[in-house]
């Protein structure tokens, strides 16, 4: 079967791609975008390190087909920062050493953007469950935990 | 110039919590790891693997697989020799399968293809004839006379006439008189205990590009612990001349041990030379369970003396581990381990590893020591359970200290057991009140700590900055630490110093990253490579001075006359020195290369609460605190980040995560969402207090603090749970089937 034209937005830019019809989001983010801040971790949505805003909503980007894509609104790592500046997460996770090796931080980066979307002062435990399915093995995520009530905190004053 | 600072206290920048070099490339998604690497022209490489636990190999039939369009190589291991040597010989086999499948996942045979689609439906054209033979893969199995033979002839010189088939090797340490130790005690309690194979379980799966050119030389980009050894493994299976190869780590996702062998970047190679292109090649997830790592499981007895009063009078220990089917030296470690907390009179550890028809052990954080130190601290927690003694007291009372004969040989010196003792004992999570069902236990962990090759250069720039060159991959911020001591040496902000980490052509060797060997080891050779350059810097400003070398000090980052005698200038600082370098000789620079000793042992003790839901056996963490001593905290965050990160993977290894083989040898959960390990939601906020105890051995008294805090969490919470419900496992994972079990048996 041939290959399928998308037409989508990525980080707030109209993007074009071709993918296989078997294609996954994330192989086509990688492979045909060069967008490789997003990881796969473990192919099967358990590791969360793929996770990609897709039309406001988490997603594995390894169970979603490149060809879902299409004319949907994508948001990865690569929108979080704007210009010279990071985004207070971002900031938060270096400054607070939130990250070891630092695999899993692009997928844990936007899965708490979207959770700081939808809830500007969430407790330690709503925190805790949100980022639940994305694993971190370096970490023990105490220091993750500290970052983003950091950057939340941080986000409300400003 | 004199260095004797072994008692460094004034510190400007090692201590502080700094911005790690890396950090913006890691939040952003620009850093590169493994998988984000490419060459054009890559081929895609896939691993055909074995659905057998054991079996003999008839034959391959690759013809039909070569047929098909687009596919560029198809390789076995006939495409390599026999090694000579032993330890290469496994590596290789274990890359891919000689004569016969040892495990379910052993690699076979590898395609290169143009794509991912025509690669799969290559593998699924190679015909692999098999005769299925009988299996073992658990340890007291294997090591019975009539078990099935995993590999013929593997026994070392160590194992004593009458072993069963499988034993490779046998070990035994310790002194004293154990009869006499036990006859002094009032109590005596042995148990025997069981812990399951457990993944180390990084989120990136190993990964590679290599490219073999025509003219015999070739370049690799991985995802390793260790560039040089990946090298020289490399290099040994495809016969080729180590400095044809060039290795380039990339970034690296986690390793925790697993990453300082080999998988599947000689497969690669052999492809890439076969297909005249590069090949790239990433594992998957299931691949990644079955067929790397995981740590030995073990079964162990455990006999312990003491008095009424809390003196340890005798401790024995058998251990038995298997390191899957190739043979592994890991129970050393174990039985050198076992006891090391303490101060004994009477000691004795034996060790036996056997073949079984699982993937080859690699490391894993402390390899061996988990294991059995979970079963020391339980008997002793027992004992104090029956004595009723207070657990940190009587470990106190018998604490390794600063000339203790340690019970694997060493005489101990300046430790830091009995400071995190202290501390943990003054902690006011000690004494917090508990509930129902809630317990609190604790547990000593060790780690010997590696030193090794090591070779470091250190440049100074003309801008007055300086640019160090290393070669250890760079797992949990150790880029930060290193810049931090050069800068602190060299006396200029931490922000005028980058450390890169370089390929295999550009330094003498390295060793891997492990044994918590990088922080103290290269941190070490860092040092003395900001020394060389000062040493030059401080000769360029005699010689612009007129005055004697000896006559120049170095001192908050500028070179100085030494006193009134030596003549009247202006002390020079590094930037003006490099400013003019060109006149004064060239360029400056300072390496050292060592096989660093003296990396000073680790100890740590951790308390943990734990509330035992009855109903359902099920195990909540309520609160965790780490003890331990860094020597010196170069970066006390990613020193706390290690702390945390080794006991939330000890949390996982004692509650849930376990290697389950089913009747016919295959791994039965070999993805994340069987093999389970902590969620963010399942673990507690992890406190942690850094005790700084000097390392003689360092400059500036580090130690390394990577290894140890994987050690107490298996005993730690063990003893939380018997404290809790009023029941003690013996086995890990402590499920909640298990625990609740236990309960109901106990009625």
């Amino acid at each position: 079967m041939k290959n399928i034209h998308v037409s989508t937005v990525l980080n707030g830019d109209e993007t074009e791609f071709v993918c296989a019809p078997e294609e996954t989001l994330l192989d086509a983010l990688r492979g045909r975008l060069g967008m490789t801040g997003a990881k796969e971790g473990c192919g099967t949505g358990d590791c969360g390190a793929c996770t990609v805003e897709m039309d406001g909503r988490l997603v594995c980007s390894c169970l979603v087909l490149g060809a879902e894509a299409e004319g949907a609104e994508i948001k990865t790592v690569e929108g979080m920062a704007v210009g010279e500046g990071l985004h207070p997460l971002q900031q938060a996770f270096i400054d607070h050493a939130a990250l070891q090796c630092g695999i899993c931080t692009p997928g844990i980066l936007v899965a708490a953007k979207t959770l700081l979307e939808r809830n500007p002062d969430p407790t330690d435990t709503e925190v805790r469950y949100w980022l639940a399915g994305n694993l971190c093995r370096c970490t023990g995520y105490d220091k993750i935990i500290k970052a983003v009530q950091i950057a939340a905190a941080d986000m409300r004053g400003a | 110039m004199n260095f004797q600072s072994s008692s460094k206290q004034d510190f400007k920048v090692v201590g502080t919590r700094v911005a790690r070099p890396d950090g913006v490339d890691k939040v952003t998604g620009r850093a590169l790891y493994g998988a984000d690497f490419n060459v054009p022209g890559c081929q895609v490489g896939l691993i055909l693997r074995s659905p057998h636990a054991h079996a003999r190999i008839d034959n391959i039939d690759t013809s039909e697989a070569l047929a098909l369009p687009g596919v560029k190589a198809v390789v076995t291991s006939a495409d390599w020799g026999v090694p000579e040597d032993e330890g290469l010989r496994d590596v290789q086999d274990n890359c891919l399968a000689r004569g016969k499948v040892l495990y379910d996942g052993h690699a076979v045979a590898a395609v290169a293809a143009k794509d991912m689609v025509t690669a799969r439906a290559a593998l699924k054209l190679i015909r692999v004839d098999y005769t299925p033979l009988p299996h073992v893969t658990d340890v007291d199995e294997a090591m019975k006379p009539d078990a099935p033979v995993v590999q013929e002839a593997r026994a070392d010189e160590s194992v004593p006439e009458g072993s069963g088939p499988n034993v490779t090797h046998y070990c035994e340490f310790g002194h004293g008189d154990l009869d006499a130790g036990f006859a002094k005690a009032d109590t005596v309690i042995e148990r025997s205990f069981t812990t399951a194979a457990t993944h180390q379980g990084y989120i990136e799966p190993h990964a590679c590009v290599a490219s073999y050119g025509n003219d015999g030389k070739a370049d690799l980009w991985c995802t390793t612990q260790g560039q040089y050894l990946v090298r020289d493994l490399c290099a040994g299976i495809m016969g080729m001349e180590g400095s044809q190869l060039r290795v380039t780590p990339s970034e690296i996702g986690g390793g925790f041990g697993g990453k300082t062998t080999v998988f599947i970047e000689p497969v690669a190679l052999a492809l890439s030379r076969k297909a005249g292109r590069p090949v790239k090649i990433v594992m998957s997830r299931v691949d990644v369970f079955r067929a790397t790592g995981p740590t030995v499981s073990s079964s162990m007895d455990v006999r312990i003396g003491m008095t009424k009063d809390g003196r340890i009078t005798a401790g024995e220990a058998k251990l038995r581990y298997q390191g899957g089917a190739f043979p592994c030296g890991t129970v050393d470690m174990g039985a050198q381990a076992a006891f090391a907390a303490y101060d004994m009179e009477a000691v004795r550890t034996r060790g036996w590893n056997a073949l079984t028809n699982r993937p080859k052990e690699a490391a894993y954080r402390a390899p061996g020591a988990p294991m059995a130190i979970y079963a020391v601290e339980s008997v002793v927690d027992e004992l104090c359970q029956q004595l009723e003694l207070d657990p940190l007291d009587v470990r106190l009372k018998n604490a390794a200290d600063a000339g203790t004969k340690a019970s694997y040989g060493v005489t101990f010196d300046q430790i830091g057991l009995r400071a995190t003792l202290e501390a943990a004992k003054e902690h006011a999570h000690y004494h917090a009140p508990l509930g129902e069902n809630q317990g609190r236990g604790l547990s000593c962990g060790f780690w010997f700590n590696f030193g090794g090759n090591t070779s470091v250069s250190l440049a100074i720039n003309a801008d007055g900055t300086a640019s160090v060159t290393e070669g250890n991959p760079d797992i949990g911020g150790s880029r930060a630490s290193i810049s931090m001591m050069a800068a602190e040496e060299l006396g200029i902000p931490y922000d005028k110093v980058r450390t890169f980490i370089t390929d295999t052509g550009s330094l003498g060797q390295n060793d891997v990253t492990d044994g918590s060997r990088v922080t103290f080891a290269v941190g070490l050779a860092t040092i003395k490579a900001a020394r060389a350059a000062i040493q030059v810097m401080c000769a360029r400003a005699a010689k612009i001075w007129g005055i004697d070398e000896d006559a120049v000090i170095w001192e908050d980052g500028a070179a100085k006359p030494s006193g009134p005698n030596a003549g009247d200038f202006e002390p020079m600082t590094l930037a003006e020195i490099a400013a003019i370098s060109s006149e004064t000789g060239g360029p400056i620079a300072g390496h050292h290369e060592v096989n660093a000793e003296g990396a000073g042992v680790s100890f740590g003790v951790h308390l943990a609460d734990v509330e035992v839901d009855p109903e359902t056996g099920a195990t909540t963490v309520l609160r965790y605190t780490v003890f331990q001593d860094a020597g010196k905290a170069v970066h006390p965050d990613y020193v706390e980040g290690q702390m945390q990160g080794g006991a939330a993977q000890g949390i996982g290894w004692a509650l849930n995560e376990e290697y389950i083989y089913d009747e016919d040898g295959r791994l039965q959960n070999a993805g994340f969402l069987d093999y389970r390990i902590p969620v963010a939601s399942d673990l507690p906020a992890i406190d942690t207090v850094i005790l700084e105890i000097p390392n003689p051995g360092h400059p500036y008294g580090v130690r390394g603090v990577g290894e140890t805090p994987i050690v107490p969490p298996l005993a730690a919470l063990s003893n939380a749970v018997s404290r809790a419900v009023g029941v003690r496992l013996h086995e890990l994972p402590m499920s909640p089937p298990k625990i609740l079990k236990a309960i109901m048996a106990q009625g």
